[in-house]
């Protein structure tokens, strides 16, 4: 075998195994996006899912819940003051289970918004004029208006039906 | 003797702590409560008013929201916060026994929510009137 045929067969060979692997990898992702389990906590899916989706502790650095924990009492025009002991768990809870910097956007004066995070804006891309327009969505803060999931921490890309109204 | 533990202390302590709680377990008991501090508050203090109270759920107090605006003007139904749009369960103890069963959480959610409804904490008068109308409706 001439070596020029060789080099060829050789390159090919390595293309097909980096498409495999890339592509096991990605799969291995998304499986792992799916069924990774959800953090959890019983006072702060009681305290705060008691009014909205008890949202995953990871889609907001920890820096942002701080802020959020510290201005309770003024909670976007609402009073969602705890007692001690649960501030002082939930805010445990939120610093051990809060994911990286998505790039968050919140004026000055204003707790920060998982809604207005460059990661949420760009996942939501598709569906920001149909959040927009849907007067049963009304905020994009109501998730669980297109995740059937969202009470239980599932936002599966395929379960997603957004209102025809 | 055996001598107690250490932890005795504490557990008597925490103990009494926790009793109130767990006395004022009922509507009623909570009802009693707000009685008691009610005519401590007021000596010409002459019993709660379920048509008060009626009329303080539905009436507007100067802000953006009175109670039956999430607890809608008939609370053995449900509701929905104005906010969130989160399903909000009825708050009659006649449609729902899980309300007012625990005095701390009645307490936490009067002051939260007289905080945004009101600007201040409603008085036990208030309270009391309130929860006399909610405990007739059926």
């Amino acid at each position: 075998m001439c070596p020029d045929l060789r080099r060829r067969i050789f390159d090919l060979v390595v293309w097909i195994g980096s498409l495999v692997l890339a592509g096991g990898l990605l799969a291995g992702e998304a499986f792992a996006e799916r069924t990774r389990p959800v953090a959890d906590n019983a006072t702060y899916r009681t305290e705060c899912g008691a009014c909205h989706v008890a949202y995953p502790p990871a889609l907001l650095p920890a820096t942002a819940w701080r802020a959020q924990m510290a201005a309770l009492p003024r909670h976007y025009g609402v009073d969602a003051s705890v007692d001690a002991p649960a501030v002082k768990e939930i805010g445990a809870f939120l610093d051990a289970n809060a994911g990286r910097d998505r790039g968050v956007l919140a004026p000055a004066n204003e707790p920060p918004r998982i809604t207005t995070t460059d990661w949420f804006l760009r996942e939501h891309r598709k569906a920001a004029n149909a959040i927009r327009t849907s007067a049963t969505v009304k905020s994009a803060a109501k998730c669980g208006a297109c995740h059937p999931g969202a009470d239980r921490g599932q936002f599966d890309e395929h379960a997603v039906r957004v209102p025809r109204s | 003797m055996q001598r107690l533990s250490p932890t005795f202390p504490v557990i008597a302590l925490a103990s009494l702590v926790w009793m109130p709680s767990a006395v004022c377990a009922a509507p009623r008991d909570l009802l009693a409560v707000y009685e008691t501090v009610a005519r401590q508050a007021t000596p010409s203090f002459a019993g709660f008013s379920a048509a008060r109270g009626a009329r303080f759920f539905q009436e507007p107090h100067g802000g953006e929201w009175n109670c039956a605006t999430c607890h809608t003007p008939n609370p053995v139904t449900a509701g929905k916060h104005a906010r969130t749009g989160k399903t909000i369960t009825p708050l009659a103890p006649g449609a729902n026994p899980d309300r007012f069963a625990d005095a701390a959480s009645a307490e936490k959610w009067f002051r939260r929510n007289c905080n945004d409804v009101l600007g201040r904490e409603c008085t036990p008068l208030e309270k009391g009137d309130v929860l006399t109308w909610l405990l007739s409706l059926k």
